[in-house]
C-alpha cells in the first residue's frame, strides 16, 4: 500500500458471521470511516457469509459445499448470536430489543458502511472452499483477495482489529 | 462563538443508538460549507463524549455543548 496524505488507517478481520461480533465490525467500521480515517475490512472464513445476499439460500458447486451452505445460512439478515442463541429466541429477542432502542441492524451498518467508502474485501480462499462467486455476494464490494493483500494493509495502518 | 439560536442545519438524532449518532453528523456535516453551523440533538448517553472524540479525530470545531431535559445540544463549525 502506498503513502495517502497523512490519514489514518484500520484494517479489519471478520472472522466470524456471529451477530455478536459482525455488530461491532459494522459498527466500528463506520464510525472510524466518517471520523475521515481509511477503513479495510477484510471477511474471511465463517465471516465471509456476511457479505452473500440475504436472498441467494445454496451456495456452492459440489454436493459438500451445498450441503455446508444449507446449514450455514448467509447474508446480514440471517446472522445468529454467538451465545443465548437459543434454537433462535435468544437472537429474535436481542433483534426485538435493539429495533426498540433505535440500534442499526447490521443489514442497514453494512449499508452505511458502502455509503461511507469503507472497503469491503472478500477472501478467495474462502470462496473457493465454499464454491462461492461474486453472483453470490452484494454489490459494492472490493475485490478478492488473499492474506499478503491484507497483510500489507494491516502493515500500514494505525489500527489493526481481528473480531 | 456561533448563534445558537440560527445553526446553518439541524440534525434530529434524539433516540438512535452508536454509531447513528456519529454517523449521521459526518453524514450532514459534509453537506455544510466551511465555517457554517449544524446543531445536533441526541439523547444517546455517550454521545457528549463521542463527540467530542469524533470532533477532534475529524477536524471540526466543536462550538458548544448543552444539556437539555436529557438531550444533547452540540453546535458544530465545519472545517
Amino acid at each position: 500500500m502506498s503513502e495517502n496524505n497523512g490519514q489514518k488507517r484500520m484494517s479489519v478481520v471478520c472472522w466470524s458471521a456471529d451477530l455478536d461480533r459482525v455488530w461491532p465490525v459494522l459498527i466500528l467500521s463506520t464510525t472510524a470511516a466518517a471520523s475521515g480515517l481509511e477503513v479495510n475490512v477484510f471477511f474471511t472464513f465463517w465471516g465471509l457469509r456476511v457479505l452473500q445476499r440475504n436472498d441467494v439460500r445454496v451456495t456452492g458447486k459440489n454436493w459438500m459445499q451445498k450441503g455446508e451452505s444449507l446449514v450455514d445460512r448467509g447474508g446480514t439478515d440471517h446472522l445468529k448470536l454467538g451465545k443465548i442463541h437459543f434454537a433462535g429466541a435468544g437472537t429474535k429477542m436481542i433483534k426485538k430489543l435493539a429495533d426498540s432502542y433505535h440500534v442499526a441492524s447490521p443489514t442497514e451498518l453494512l449499508d452505511m458502511a458502502k455509503d461511507l467508502g469503507v472497503n469491503l474485501h472478500p477472501c478467495q480462499m474462502t470462496m473457493d472452499l465454499y464454491g462461492l462467486t461474486k453472483d453470490d455476494f452484494i454489490d459494492g464490494l472490493g475485490a478478492p483477495m488473499g492474506a499478503a493483500s491484507f497483510i500489507d494493509m494491516a502493515a500500514d495502518s494505525d489500527i489493526t482489529l481481528f473480531i | 462563538m456561533s448563534h445558537t439560536s440560527s445553526p446553518d442545519r439541524i440534525l434530529d438524532c434524539r433516540h438512535l443508538s452508536c454509531p447513528l449518532p456519529v454517523v449521521r453528523t459526518a453524514q450532514a456535516i459534509k453537506e455544510l460549507d466551511a465555517g457554517q453551523v449544524l446543531l445536533v440533538m441526541a439523547t444517546d448517553p455517550g454521545f457528549a463524549l463521542d463527540i467530542r472524540a469524533w470532533s477532534s479525530r475529524a477536524g471540526h470545531d466543536l462550538v458548544d455543548v448543552a444539556e437539555d431535559g436529557g438531550a444533547y445540544h452540540v453546535l458544530l463549525r465545519r472545517s
